[in-house]
């Protein structure tokens, strides 16, 4: 079975698997319109560092409100293709602990040609951070704390134009 | 009218409970939802400047109305990635 384009889970993440997922459905998008097919896939991979902060991080709790994750991935990936119509996104993030080096995201972007699929990558990695609701719980040396960081709100436009001016570097 | 409150990461360990219940009057707003969790768990008032809310997993703003058996969930600035 193909891998979900969209998934939170406390299993350990396979971009393998969601890169081929992606290439499938962006293929069968283009079969369907006539465009061309996929001549570029990039996968992000966000891991898990070793210091935050001047801290020694030892590993992270990832906390998800899951099913508005998954519609926060969905509705993402529908910003980025009014973006950037030929590009088709997934995006997996890991919850429960998760150890120093290991992937807590995976964002696969398959598009005709590589400009698009690196815009949209990068485009969908700044609005997780803005709006997916899920949460790092850092245990580091000497203690723990949760890193919070924007306030999500679905219809941003700012925060939705600053990811794009990102994206378009 | 009765709805279910979900309380997220740090609220969550604030309020001691992922979940509770929370009667309200006719025409209550996420707003009026919200301060009655302060008024049960007055740890979480400094919270009211960061929050986010969902109502029946959509985004909502403090002001729109809840309805009976609305699942509302209030969450502090996202961390992903």
């Amino acid at each position: 079975m193909a891998a979900a384009l969209f998934a939170v889970t406390a299993a350990a993440l396979d971009a393998p698997a969601l890169e081929r997922a992606i290439v499938s459905a962006h293929g069968e998008d283009a079969a369907r319109t006539g465009a061309p097919g996929a001549g570029a896939v990039t996968t992000f991979v966000g891991l898990v560092r070793d210091q935050n902060l001047g801290r020694r991080v030892l590993r992270l709790e990832y906390e998800a409100y899951e099913p508005l994750a998954v519609r926060a991935f969905e509705q993402i990936a529908a910003e980025a293709a009014a973006l950037w119509p030929a590009c088709r996104l997934g995006i997996h993030h890991r919850t429960g602990g998760v150890a120093i080096g290991e992937a807590s995201i995976v964002i696969v972007a398959a598009s005709a040609h590589r400009g698009e699929a690196f815009a949209a990558s990068r485009y969908a990695i700044e609005r997780v951070k803005q709006i997916a609701p899920i949460w790092k719980h850092e245990y580091f040396e000497g203690g723990d704390v949760w890193i919070e960081g924007a306030v999500a709100a679905a219809d941003d436009a700012a925060a939705r134009e600053k990811a794009e001016k990102l994206a378009c570097v | 009218m009765r709805v279910t409150v979900r309380l997220f990461a740090r609220l969550r360990d604030l309020a001691g409970t992922s979940e509770l219940e929370a009667d309200v009057a006719p025409g209550a707003t996420i707003a009026d939802v919200w301060a009655g969790v302060v008024a049960r768990h007055p740890a979480l008032a400094p919270y009211a400047g960061s929050l986010s809310a969902a109502r029946n997993l959509e985004y909502t703003r403090l002001s729109a109305a809840v309805t009976d058996a609305d699942e509302i969930a209030f969450m502090p600035p996202v961390s992903g990635g």
